[in-house]
């Protein structure tokens, strides 16, 4: 069971969370050429380490966080709102919110 | 085996007698015993038969690794397969019997199978029935459905009950700060250190008491240590429970613990759960699960009466039994000499075969006080009996290895080949154990990159008070972690015996074959492993899959060590070279319904109910499940079934007005002053210029391009939007646009609320559908065609001074509104509506009719948006604005999504007005029904309104393509080829002139 540090709910079971997806990805603008909305859709890395991804506190402030997880050890390296008002708000720091 | 119940000792209570069962005959035994204790009592030895070769076993330990003694307790719905005796505790009327054999354990006719053993030898699945030459495709399978059902007969494991399980499960939550696994001296102590200071410690147990290794000890000492460490741990305030197996570690320190609550208890309280799945988040975990004594292979080690030493010394001393009158103990190392003369001075005859040449003093005079015959550089090498122990042949060490040197009678074979410490909670966390070569034995690394220490002899500590001072070690490393202050205590290093252990894994002389076990559950023997060895088997993963070698309910407890060791001496190598294999949760078997817990029946998902749901039953629905939704499904009238009841519904919500349930539809506020930007970008359509009051029917894409939902969205104010998404796709919807607002598009000023739950709603759809609402709002000018034209919306009060919002928007095709309110007014707005309606020889209506009248209008909804589907294979594609951009809007685009032959949506009718057919057919060109067809149906109902059945479906090119064709929608399994054509989906009222209306 990973836990993951809700900066705005604190610690919680990973089971509260959905996952999302690549947090490095750069969607591109709603104009943009059918190519770069391809490699923004389907092109992923395979990362074997520590990844950036985006998970949503679904059972619990509906926050979309970005997680520093380690895809080996699941360990988490940090935790911080998505939403850069949200971050401000929260100011938060790397390592996630309440401790 | 002639075990006998001493007149005193042990921990049993020799005044509580209880009765029990063994395969029907009548027993006694005390409170405390075990049901292998209770049965060895009773003179019991053969208590079950193996798996492949029906041989006969008995008890081969006093504890969770137990391989012999596997046996089926309780009866009926309550019958329980693969018990092991050794930790079932007896009660009163507990039903007990042996498994594997017909018809009884003694006289088991499946033992023939021993007579044809080199058909079961390693692999004999693979090659019997999946390498059967010649190879052709299903020859082997062929003879495997044939003789499956035998060998599975025979090859068996217990039969679980049929019944529906009675008992109730439960799912606790925990958390503590040191979580310690196992009460022996280690476990205990290592409690008590993190307990005293200050920290929130859980001990766990799987056995009925506290204690471990000091439960099975003789003196009074031991005794009176145990009862103060457990008074000190009650005083320091830690949580101690017994009976309950951390059967598995996870990651974040979260445990996995299965509690057994009333599998000791003849008549439990029917208000307690029989076993509790407790998931424990700990901060600091202390592994304190003590070591597994090993066997030695030899010929027929598997007889019964061949045990464990340490199982010699726990029915001893913890059971009052002393097992065997004439027994040899054979060992490599010095744990077996203490059971020896304790065995001894109880009354036993005594033998000990050390297989080592020098023995300490000590220990010669430990023995020597006792009586007991010491034989060195001895040990055993095979046992004499068929159903039990009458004698042992021996072997003696020389040059050459080991040779044959008589034998000697006896009833009891005690063996020790070394112990394995319980490294399984590690392994779990994917922490590979290394070999300890002085111990013989694998232990964990000194580095854990997680917050779990090893105590005891769990990490190779084998005397007592070096064990305590490990677990006071592993617990100050917890508190020292957890920031508290604590004076580290040097962890003692592996070992603790005079003399070092001798590895000794298999005894064998030239010339004798002999029948030697590794896995005696899973009768894997010593030649099995070799012989895997001999068709290519180097992997110990490999040799475990081939041989089913640590495949049976013990997990590989037993077996492993040999195994790995007969590998590692066959290639010449050494045990860490070979490998270990990776212990896997759980450790001991866990119940599937204590994995399912409460979550059965209705429990099983969540169960969602409009607030109208009473007043809907009240007005005589029948009800259906629509996802998680109860949903309304038809209101039958008398003598109507469900079929009378939609069509009648369908037709008087045409003629006249009807009322239904709309409430599961997703709803969504979407507030703030870039709303409109925002809606702009996720519809296909543009809703740049909705005016406030107006509504707008709209379509989502994925970024992919695929359609990803519909609905309505409705403009209430410069900044206000209300929208409604389909009853299936509201929580992904809600997911998706808060993702695009939190992450994609952080400057855009929105906030969305899901509103689902606070607004309940009703669909009044027909001709007389604004007379309805006219009766029912405060103002009825407001219900005028002027003042609400097609696609409205007005927010109004209704009668009685309800708020109330309703939108002209239409799903049936009929000029109709939908109206929501609070969710708190959800009866009254039913009651104001019906009150309306009833006169008007109105109707209320289901899903079904709902579904009948949606189809005619040929509208998609989660039948036909399947997640393959464009928007243009809809026939929707002039909702796709050419002037802006909007999500999916590249990526439709695509050039295998812009192909003129995709499936597109088509209505579809029988050639024959009488015929029928079913959603789910496959739609053929005529003369071609084979594969994958043209086409598929989505949805079918009968038409009131064309007086025939009619579909949904999909077929290539769209209906353009087939007129005037005969197609056929096959549907082989159930009714068969129906000829039918493929019209256009707008199959009822295509120009929309009753919705304007
Ligand atoms: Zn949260």
């Amino acid at each position: 069971m990973i836990r993951i540090n809700c900066p705005f709910c604190g610690e919680r079971d990973h089971t509260e969370f959905s996952y999302g997806g690549d947090a490095s990805i750069v969607y591109p603008e709603l104009d943009a050429s059918m190519e770069e909305w391809h490699d923004a859709i389907f092109m992923r890395e395979n990362i074997r380490g520590m990844q950036s991804e985006t998970w949503h506190h679904a059972n619990g402030c509906r926050m979309w966080l970005v997680v520093e997880r380690d895809t080996m050890t699941h360990e988490i390296q940090s935790v911080r709102p998505a939403h850069k008002g949200n971050a401000a708000v929260l100011s938060t720091t790397d390592t996630g919110g309440e401790q | 085996m002639s075990a006998k119940r001493l007149p005193q000792g042990g921990r049993i209570d020799r005044d509580q007698r209880i009765r029990f069962t063994w395969d029907g005959s009548s027993m006694t035994g005390y409170a405390g015993d075990t049901l292998a204790s209770a049965l060895m009592a009773n003179g019991e030895t053969v208590l079950g038969r193996s798996f492949k070769y029906h041989r006969p076993r008995g008890i081969m330990s006093a504890g969770v690794e137990e391989s012999g003694a596997i046996v089926t307790v309780g009866q009926g719905r309550r019958r329980d397969p693969n018990v092991k005796a050794t930790m079932q505790e007896l009660y009163p009327g507990l039903a007990a019997s042996g498994q594997n054999a017909w018809p009884s354990v003694r006289f088991d006719l499946g033992a023939v199978n021993g007579l044809f053993g080199r058909f079961f030898s390693a692999g004999f699945y693979y090659k019997t029935f999946m390498g059967l030459p010649p190879m052709e495709w299903g020859k082997g399978t062929g003879l495997w459905m044939q003789y499956e059902k035998i060998i599975r007969r025979a090859a068996g494991m217990g039969v679980a009950s049929r019944e529906a399980d009675p008992d109730v499960y439960d799912h606790v939550h925990g958390y503590c700060d040191v979580l310690v696994v196992g009460s022996g001296p280690a476990g205990l102590s290592a409690a008590l250190t993190a307990a005293k200071a200050g920290l929130d410690v859980l001990l766990v147990e799987q056995d009925c008491e506290l204690g471990g290794d000091y439960l099975n000890q003789a003196d009074e000492a031991s005794g009176k240590k145990r009862k103060d460490l457990i008074a000190k741990l009650e005083k320091a305030g830690a949580r101690m429970m017994t009976r309950t197996t951390a059967f598995g570690l996870y990651d974040y320190g979260t445990a996995g613990l299965l509690e057994r609550v009333t599998d000791h208890i003849a008549s439990p309280d029917k208000h307690l759960p029989r076993h509790r799945f407790w998931t424990v988040r700990a901060k600091q975990t202390i592994v304190a699960t003590g070591a597994l004594e090993r066997q030695v292979a030899f010929g027929n080690n598997d007889r019964p009466g061949v045990m464990n030493v340490a199982a010699g010394r726990s029915y001893l001393n913890r059971y009052g039994i002393l097992p065997g009158q004439d027994i040899v103990v054979a060992t490599n190392n010095d744990s077996a000499y203490a059971t020896a003369a304790e065995l001894a001075s109880a009354g036993a005859t005594v033998s000990l075969l050390d297989a080592r040449a020098t023995i300490p003093e000590s220990m010669m005079s430990l023995v020597g006080n006792s009586g007991v015959n010491l034989h060195t550089r001895s040990a055993p090498l095979n046992v004499r009996g068929s159903h039990g122990v009458n004698g042992l042949d021996f072997a003696v060490a020389g040059q050459g290895g080991w040779s044959a040197q008589g034998s000697e009678s006896c009833d009891l074979v005690l063996v020790s080949g070394g112990w394995s410490p319980v490294v399984h909670l590690l392994s779990h966390r994917g922490i590979r154990p290394v070999w300890n070569v002085e111990q013989a034995c694998f232990v964990g690394p000194d580095e854990v990159n997680e917050p779990i220490y090893m105590a005891g002899s769990a990490a190779a500590v084998w005397n007592i008070e070096d064990c305590l001072t490990s677990g006071e070690s592993a617990a100050t490393k917890a508190i020292k972690a957890l920031g508290g202050k604590a004076r580290q205590k040097k962890a003692p290093a592996p070992g603790g015996w005079e003399s070092p252990i001798e590895p000794l894994y298999e005894v064998t002389v030239s010339g004798r074959q002999l029948k030697s076990f590794v896995d005696p559950q899973h009768d894997v023997t010593t030649e099995d492993v070799r012989l895997a060895h001999r068709e290519g088997f180097v992997s110990v993963e490999h040799l475990k899959r081939y041989t089913t070698l640590g495949m049976a309910t013990d997990g590989g407890k037993v077996g492993n060590i040999i195994g790995l060791a007969l590998m590692a001496d066959a290639q010449g190598k050494e045990i860490p070279e070979v490998g270990t294999t990776t212990f896997r949760p759980p450790y001991t078997p866990v119940s599937i319904g204590a994995l399912k817990g409460r979550n059965v029946d209705g429990h099983f998902r969540p169960l969602r109910r409009t607030p109208m749901h009473v007043w809907n039953l009240d007005h005589g629905a029948t009800m259906t499940m629509a996802g998680l939704w109860h949903r309304p499904w038809y209101f039958a009238r008398k003598g109507e079934g469900i079929s009378e009841a939609y069509v009648r519904e369908t037709e008087t919500t045409r003629r006249t007005v009807g009322l239904c349930d709309v409430t599961s539809l997703g709803k969504i506020a979407i507030q703030g002053p870039d709303a409109t930007e925002f809606l702009n970008r996720i519809y296909t359509n543009p809703f740049a210029k909705l005016p406030i009051g107006k509504a707008r029917y709209g379509i989502m894409l994925r970024d992919d391009g695929i359609v990803m939902d519909d609905g309505t969205t409705w403009r209430l104010s410069e900044t206000d939007y209300f929208m409604t998404t389909t009853t299936a796709h509201a929580g992904k919807v809600m997911v998706f646009l808060e993702e695009l607002l939190q992450t994609r598009w952080q400057d855009l000023r929105v906030h969305v609320t899901s509103v689902s739950e606070q607004w309940a709603g009703s669909a009044v759809a027909g001709p007389k559908s604004r007379e309805v609402l006219e009766a029912c709002v405060e103002d009825p000018s407001v219900m005028s065609n002027d003042a609400f034209p097609f696609m409205g919306v007005i927010e109004t009060t209704l009668k009685g001074g309800i708020p109330c919002r309703i939108a002209r928007i239409s799903f049936s095709g009929e000029m109709a509104f939908e109206a929501y309110v609070p969710s708190d007014y959800a009866s009254a707005l039913m009651d104001l509506l019906w009150a309306a309606a009833e006169p008007l020889d109105g109707c209320l209506y289901g899903l079904e009719a709902l579904g009948a009248m949606r189809i005619e209008k040929g509208h998609v909804t989660g039948a036909e948006l399947d997640g393959r589907v464009t928007i243009d294979d809809a026939g929707l594609g002039k909702m796709a604005s050419p002037a802006k951009s909007f999500i999916g809007s590249a990526m439709r685009n695509r050039p295998e999504l812009m192909r003129e032959d995709r499936p597109r949506l088509v209505g579809i009718k029988p050639k024959d007005a009488s015929q029928t057919f079913n959603a789910g057919s496959i739609l053929c060109a005529e003369g071609k029904v084979s594969g994958l067809g043209e086409g598929w149906i989505t949805a079918v109902t009968h038409s009131p309104a064309m007086g025939h059945w009619i579909g949904l479906g999909f077929i290539s090119s769209g209906y353009e393509a087939w007129e005037g064709k005969t197609v056929i929608a096959a549907d082989p399994v159930r009714k068969g080829n129906i000829e039918v054509e493929i019209i256009s989906p707008h199959m009822y009222d295509p120009d929309g002139e009753r919705m304007y209306g």
